[in-house]
């Protein structure tokens, strides 16, 4: 089947990216910028860094802008699949959508209304569990974001390693975070990994930190042959 | 041993990992050994072998299943707990001659259980996630456990421990799969 996936440049949708080659055809990956950076549905930072990795994976992406105001943001999501549908002939679009019912839903019934197969192929997964999978499996990932209590300036930036989600799962137990951020809590950004062809070198990059609020921006970066 | 049957549109699909991968980590983390069989490759000696078995649900589009119901035969004479889950509701209302009708329903949702039941236990409310274009109607022999007439959430067979739920439990009612793990 041919699929798109909705691309933020997060490991989640770079893993749901992954699990879809292993059984079906990746042929586009969508990925919408929203101007709003508290978006409801779209991961926000670094994401108009994803042509890079785009160009790493080989693979066209369609880059679709919306103002991310809540609910109308749908109709942009909409309008980018359409266009993923007619430009790349689509069957389906796969998402990285873990636990949040609120993402899945709104996409489910896109896919409906367009006649797409949808597929989230983390659902549900246990998140220690998946972590786990993603540095096993290859993937370079660190983190872009920090929104909550008690993640310091020593998270932005960091590398996704067994040691980071020992670290993790420890906070879980004591602050409830979810250790793959899946309640906004780490924004993370991938720069290799098994389905990459080339890996992504940042040059520069600007860390801004203040009272749990913290965010890594690439400012340069390239590809380099692996 | 439970048997979870893969009710998605080919074996080892990607849809497998959606609506099948998270019923087997429930089972899993609950102590129970278990066997996933694709519903195509369903042998009669894993049938034997289980003391309890699910059907899983599937993706929106997919309607396969649907479409291969002479394959499920086996339920009919089952005499061990069965739950259905969504499309699997919709293959065991099917079976025993129950019908398969458009009912679209996606998201979140309040469920009234009505009658108590080993798997549900008593009337109460509860919120359940729906994924479904299809609903069913209630097959003769069945008692309804939750919704209403034209809006079957959950039904069980009046004399035997066979279940069908519309509603995915994977999504925030685990317990109803934990619960099936230890009738």
């Amino acid at each position: 089947m041919f699929l798109g996936v909705l691309f933020s440049g997060g490991k989640d949708s770079v893993f749901a990216c992954k699990r879809a080659m292993e059984t079906d055809s990746v042929v586009c990956l969508i990925t919408i910028v929203s101007e709003n950076p508290d978006s409801y549905m779209f991961h926000t930072p670094n994401v108009r860094r994803t042509d890079l990795i785009a160009e790493a994976m080989g693979l066209p992406i369609l880059t679709w802008p919306t103002r991310g105001e809540e609910e109308i943001e749908l109709d942009d999501l909409r309008d980018a699949i359409a266009a993923a549908k007619e430009r790349y002939e689509i069957e389906g679009v796969v998402t990285g959508a873990i636990e949040s019912v609120y993402q899945a839903a709104r996409v489910q019934r896109i896919c409906r209304d367009l006649d797409l197969w949808c597929f989230n192929p983390l659902w549900q997964i246990d998140q220690v569990e998946y972590l786990r999978h993603l540095v096993s499996e290859g993937f370079e990932v660190i983190i872009t974001g920090v929104f909550a209590y008690p993640l310091d300036e020593s998270w932005v930036g960091a590398r996704i390693n067994f040691g980071l989600i020992k670290k993790l799962e420890s906070l879980q137990k004591k602050y409830r975070i979810n250790p793959s951020g899946e309640g906004g809590e780490l924004e993370t950004f991938v720069l290799d990994g098994p389905i990459f062809r080339k890996r992504i070198e940042i040059l520069k990059a600007q860390k801004t930190y203040d009272n749990y609020r913290g965010r890594l921006s690439i400012e340069v970066a390239r590809l380099v042959e692996k | 041993m439970i048997l979870i049957v893969d009710l998605c549109h080919k074996p080892r699909s990607l849809s497998k990992r959606e609506f099948v991968d998270p019923i087997a980590a429930i089972v899993r983390r609950a102590g129970s050994e278990y066997e996933v069989a694709h519903f195509t490759e369903l042998t009669e000696d894993a049938i034997e072998r289980s003391d309890r078995i699910i059907l899983c649900g599937t993706a929106l589009k997919d309607n396969l299943f649907a479409e291969e119901i002479c394959q499920f035969a086996w339920i009919e004479d089952l005499d061990k707990p069965l739950l259905g889950i969504c499309a699997g509701m919709q293959v065991v209302a099917a079976v025993f001659g129950g019908e398969i009708v458009p009912q679209p329903k996606i998201g979140l949702e309040k469920i009234e259980i009505v009658r108590e039941t080993d798997l549900l236990g008593p009337p109460r409310e509860i919120e359940g996630y729906h994924l479904h274009n299809f609903g069913v109607t209630l097959p003769p022999g069945f008692d309804l456990v939750a919704g209403r007439p034209g809006q079957i959430e959950a039904f069980k067979h009046s004399e035997r421990p066979v279940y069908g739920i519309i509603f995915h439990p994977e999504v925030r009612n685990r317990w109803i799969v934990e619960q099936l793990v230890s009738l």
